[in-house]
Formats: C-alpha cells, sequence, structure tokens
C-alpha cells in the first residue's frame, strides 16, 4: 500500500492534491474525534493537573503541589500498590490460566463449541450484573464458596472481608471473566501450522516440547497482544473492584482499603470531591506509567517472533 | 523454521528408544487429561450462573438455609416480576437500548468511512496518520475523562445520555483498525472498474464497498452493543438523573438499597444477562470470528 504513492512522489501533481482532499474528507470523523476527544483533552488534563479546580469557580494554578501532595497521599499509595497488585500479581496468573485453557481446547476435543460457549458467556454478560452474583457467591455467612470450601474441611474465608485474601478473591473472580483471551489464544493455536508440528512430532519432540519449540514462538505475536491490551486494561481496573465495594454513600475500596484500585481513587477525587486538579494529576501520572509499561513491553519484545511476510 | 530444527537436533536422539504405540497411548492419556480439566473448569465456568438462576427462585428464607439448598424446594417464579417493580427495570432496559441503538449507529457509520479512507484512497502520508490515530486504542480513558466531562457539563449535557453516545459518531480506532483490514482484502480490479466507469469515491464506498462489508460491520455491530450494554464507568459519571439510568447502574443501586434481598437481585440480573446470551446463541459465529481478528490480526 505504502509503495502506491512512491512513482510520483518527486512531483506534487493535481490527481495527488485531490486523493489527498478524498482521503481527508473519509476520514474526517477520525480527525475531529482525534482533536475532540483524544489530543485537546490530553493537554487540557495536563493544564488541569498544575491548577485547584473544582468546577465550581476557575482553575486556580498552583505548580506543582498536586503532585507533592500524590507523594505525601498515604491512601493514594494503597491504590497505587493495589493496582501494581493486579497487574503483576493477577494479570499473569490470568494470562496463564487463559492460556492453558486454550491449550486444552485446541487439542482438538470434542464438543467444542460447547466449551467455547461456557467459556467465553461471563465475558459478554454485564460485568455489574456477574460482579453481583460473585458478591453472593463471596458472602462470608451464605455464601455458597465457603460451604463448598467447607466439604474439604476448610475453615470459612473472609473473601470480601479479610483483607489478607480480599485481592486474591479479586483474581480468582477475575479468571471467570478471562473467555475473551482464551478464544484469542485459541484462534492463534489454529492458526500455526500443522506441517510445523507434524516435523516437530517427526523428530520424535513430546508435547510438552512441542508446545514450547513451535507452538509458543509461532503465537507469541498473539501473546505480545494480549499482553499489551491487558496491562493497559488492568492499570485501569475499576468495574469489578467498584461493585463489590461502593456503599450507598459512595465510599468504596473494602476493608482496610485492600480493594480501593487507582482508577477508583482517581474517581472519587474527581467525582465525589470534585478536586479536579488533583485527579487530573492523577491522571497524567497514571498516563506516565502506561507509557513507561508498554514502552518496556515493546523495548523487551525480543521474545516475540513474526513470521516473515509471504 | 529455525525453531523446528534446532529441536530436531536436540530431541531426536533422546527420544529414539520410544516406540510407536507408547507414543499413541501417551496421548490419548495426554487426551483424557484434557478432556478432565476442561470438563472440571467448564463446569466451575457455569457454576455461578446456575447458583444466580437457582438462587432466584428461591424464597427470602431459603436463600439463608443453612447447608443451602442445591435446588429451589419451591420454584418462586414471582420472584421475577417482583425484581422488575422493586428497580424499574423496564425503564432502564429501555434507557439502554436506546443508548445502545444510538451508539452502534454511530460506530458502525462513522468506521466504516474512516475506514475506507484509510484502507482504499491512496493519499500521501496516510499510513502514519493511520499509526497515530491506531495509538489512540492504548489512551487510558482516565486522562481524558475529566477535561470532557468538564466540557459536556458547560453544554448541559451532564444528566444526558449524550456524552455516551456523540463521541461513537466520531470514529472507535480499534474497529477502525478491524474494518480497515477487512477493506484491504477486497480485491482492486472491483473498484478500478467503477472508476473507469466514473463512479465517484462515494459511490464506490456506497454501492460495492458497503455490500460486501456487511459481515464485518455485524461485527463491529455486536461488539459495539455488548461494550455499550456492559459500559458502567461512563453511564456512573453521566447519568445523574435516575430515570435515566442503565441497567447496569440501576442494578448497583438496587444492590446497595436492597442489600440482602438475594433472591430479588438474582432475578434482576438473570433479566440482564439473558439479551447477551441470546444474542451469542444467535450470532455465534460472527461473534468467534471477530475476536479471532482481534487477536490474530493486532
Amino acid at each position: 500500500m505504502a509503495v502506491a504513492t512512491k512513482p510520483s512522489s518527486g512531483r506534487w501533481s493535481a490527481s495527488k492534491t485531490r486523493s489527498l482532499l478524498t482521503g481527508l474528507a473519509f476520514i474526517s470523523p477520525a480527525i475531529i474525534g482525534f482533536i475532540a476527544f483524544a489530543a485537546w483533552p490530553i493537554v487540557q488534563s495536563l493544564y488541569y493537573s498544575f491548577t485547584d479546580y473544582n468546577i465550581f469557580q476557575p482553575p486556580y494554578f498552583i505548580g506543582l503541589e498536586n503532585y507533592q501532595d500524590l507523594i505525601n497521599d498515604r491512601v493514594y499509595r494503597i491504590a497505587l500498590v493495589n493496582t501494581f497488585y493486579m497487574v503483576f500479581i493477577g494479570l499473569p496468573i490470568h494470562l496463564v490460566f487463559n492460556f492453558f485453557m486454550a491449550l486444552l481446547l485446541a487439542t482438538q476435543i470434542r464438543g467444542l463449541s460447547i466449551y467455547r460457549t461456557i467459556f467465553y458467556l461471563p465475558s459478554i454478560t454485564p460485568v455489574v450484573a456477574s460482579t453481583i452474583v460473585w458478591l453472593w457467591l463471596f458472602n462470608g455467612q451464605y455464601g455458597i464458596l465457603n460451604e463448598i470450601i467447607g466439604w474439604f474441611g476448610i475453615q470459612p474465608i473472609g473473601w470480601l472481608t479479610d483483607p489478607r485474601f480480599t485481592k486474591p478473591s479479586l483474581i480468582f473472580m477475575g479468571m471467570w471473566f478471562g473467555g475473551n483471551t482464551i478464544l484469542i489464544y485459541l484462534a492463534g493455536l489454529r492458526d500455526v501450522p500443522v506441517s510445523l508440528l507434524e516435523a516437530a512430532e517427526l523428530d520424535g519432540a513430546n508435547a510438552l516440547r512441542k508446545t514450547w519449540h513451535v507452538t509458543l514462538p509461532m503465537i507469541s505475536p498473539v501473546i505480545f497482544y494480549t499482553l499489551i491490551i491487558n496491562v493497559i486494561g488492568y492499570f485501569q481496573y475499576f468495574t469489578e473492584a467498584w461493585v463489590l465495594t461502593a456503599t450507598r454513600d459512595g465510599s468504596a475500596g473494602g476493608p482496610l482499603n485492600s480493594m480501593l484500585f487507582y482508577a477508583m481513587y482517581l474517581y472519587q477525587s474527581a467525582f465525589q470531591l470534585f478536586k479536579m486538579g488533583y485527579a487530573s494529576a492523577q491522571a497524567w501520572v497514571l498516563f506516565a506509567i502506561v507509557l513507561i509499561a508498554t514502552g518496556l513491553l515493546f523495548r523487551f519484545s525480543g521474545w516475540v517472533y513474526y513470521r516473515s511476510e509471504e | 523454521m529455525s525453531a523446528s530444527e534446532s529441536l530436531s537436533r536436540t530431541t531426536a536422539n533422546a527420544m529414539q528408544p520410544r516406540g510407536l504405540s507408547s507414543r499413541r497411548n501417551q496421548d490419548r492419556l495426554m487426551k483424557a487429561l484434557a478432556y478432565l480439566i476442561a470438563s472440571f473448569v467448564a463446569l466451575a465456568f457455569v457454576f455461578p450462573l446456575y447458583w444466580m438462576v437457582t438462587t432466584s427462585l428461591k424464597t427470602d428464607v431459603e436463600i439463608f438455609k443453612v447447608p443451602p439448598t442445591l435446588f429451589p424446594l419451591d420454584p418462586q417464579w414471582q420472584n421475577y416480576p417482583a425484581s422488575t417493580q422493586y428497580i424499574p427495570f423496564w425503564q432502564y432496559m429501555f434507557n439502554t437500548l436506546v443508548i445502545c441503538a444510538l451508539t452502534i449507529i454511530g460506530t458502525v457509520i462513522s468506521c466504516s468511512l474512516i475506514a475506507y479512507g484509510f484502507a482504499r484512497v491512496r493519499w500521501p502520508g496516510r499510513n502514519a496518520v493511520f499509526i497515530v490515530y491506531l495509538s489512540t486504542i492504548m489512551l487510558p480513558a482516565q486522562v481524558t475523562m475529566i477535561p470532557l466531562y468538564i466540557v459536556f457539563r458547560q453544554m448541559g449535557w451532564v444528566g444526558t445520555m449524550w456524552p455516551l453516545v456523540v463521541p461513537a459518531f466520531f470514529g472507535n480506532a480499534l474497529y477502525v483498525f478491524l474494518l480497515r483490514q477487512f477493506f484491504m482484502t477486497i480485491p482492486n480490479e472491483l473498484t478500478d472498474a467503477a472508476r473507469i466507469d466514473g463512479a465517484n469515491e462515494l459511490g464506490i464506498f456506497w454501492r460495492i464497498m458497503l455490500p460486501l462489508l456487511k459481515p464485518a460491520l455485524a461485527t463491529v455491530a455486536l461488539f459495539t452493543f455488548v461494550a455499550t450494554y456492559r459500559d458502567f464507568l461512563g453511564p456512573l459519571i453521566y447519568l445523574t438523573e435516575q430515570n435515566q439510568w442503565t441497567i447496569s447502574l440501576g442494578l448497583k443501586m438496587f444492590q446497595n438499597m436492597y442489600g440482602a434481598q438475594w433472591q430479588l437481585m438474582m432475578a434482576a440480573a438473570t433479566l440482564t444477562m439473558i439479551p447477551t446470551m441470546i444474542l451469542f446463541f444467535l450470532t455465534q459465529r460472527t461473534f468467534i470470528e471477530g475476536i479471532a481478528l482481534t487477536g490474530i490480526k493486532g
């Protein structure tokens, strides 16, 4: 596609102008959308992050004060640490589990479409509805989960009430929401050339070696894609924890704020306390963290194997 | 290729003594194990939904029974009509569907136009612009949330559905990407012939491309529906008036107000899930193909 413009690149012809205008006309919604809903708000939130702004009075410039406050904000630090917990512990557990399930489904087991449906359904049912179901499953007194572990002689767990267990409970629940990633991996696995696997088999490779030396490299671009998308997503983790912990008076975060996440604290700062400047500073720190994280992932993406274009 | 070569060198010697029959047995064992684990996990995945429906059919006494009954003793079907009265369920469902419909219309129109401009019209700088545009997928919503809220507030749109719907008319980078991939698979001969016949770009887009694009548009419409139907944060920020709430927002408020009425909450949750489930069963193939498209081509 890029090659197509080469032959006439030296001169600027009338037809080129026309095609430029036609192209820009077609993408004009994207240009407006990019400016109005991305570029301008990014710059504007950077400006707000240097102000004291409660939306009822005009923003008042205070320099770096918001950022200094963040450093000393104990609750903010808890939210930050909790979020890193989800990114560094929850996310790897989820991706490994999803990949493992995709591998199982890729062994050409019968009834694939039934399994696929079962694993995928939680990904399309409304998050609030399913999380409320989990609230009931997790219930300390009458919840079925404590009943089930009781069959194995395990003492009841305060899934959502004991700060030691709250985040593991969220990770446990999160496995249920991973069907989308399972199906992405499954599609990738089915794209691995059978000839390669057969060649490996002829050479005497067992299932584990085939997976490690053939399958993994072949679908590493898919793994990389899910890694990037999910890292960005987990830094914005919000709805599940909000539904599980938000009370009628608007406070949220669970016992000892053990389920308070970055996006929740930002929401509270902005839309409950109307500290727009402070919340904007949080947004920009998040932006920086996400940029650094994705940058590092791309920087250390040597393990990703791209098949050469035919 | 190099992977399999190095593999053959390292493993060929080690694996020689094994016979073919032991390999086949091993394969069979692996398969049985795969079945076992997959079935167990599938059961675990179904269980929350089963428990939701079971609870929704119990009485307010039975739900607190210890040990819990695995099946409702006397199914309380009236829990369902009751749950739709506790919250104005149908009102919220209507609000949700209106927002979904408008968002789908906006997304489908804008994204197909934008994708055509990126895939089928050759203009200088196109690829660079596309990459910049695509990078917005990685932008955390929190970064733009506050300035947008402030502007929408100045426009008097807070407390209406417009902040949720209007942005959809200005494209969505992920779906543009998906449609662009699809556009690129359509051979140039088709459009070249029309161009020679004197058709302009808009005519080509409308008469030749759009009909071919239908399956891809169906995927975009489905994904948009599911994403909009599931959205919570957007409605939480903008739908400040109770009569405008979506079903997700209403469910959460319902839970805050009537916390202990689990059987009614489970009934409402079941009702909320039914539309997406029906949709999935009707359009399974479109869903599965769409997921494959987003994952592999990424």
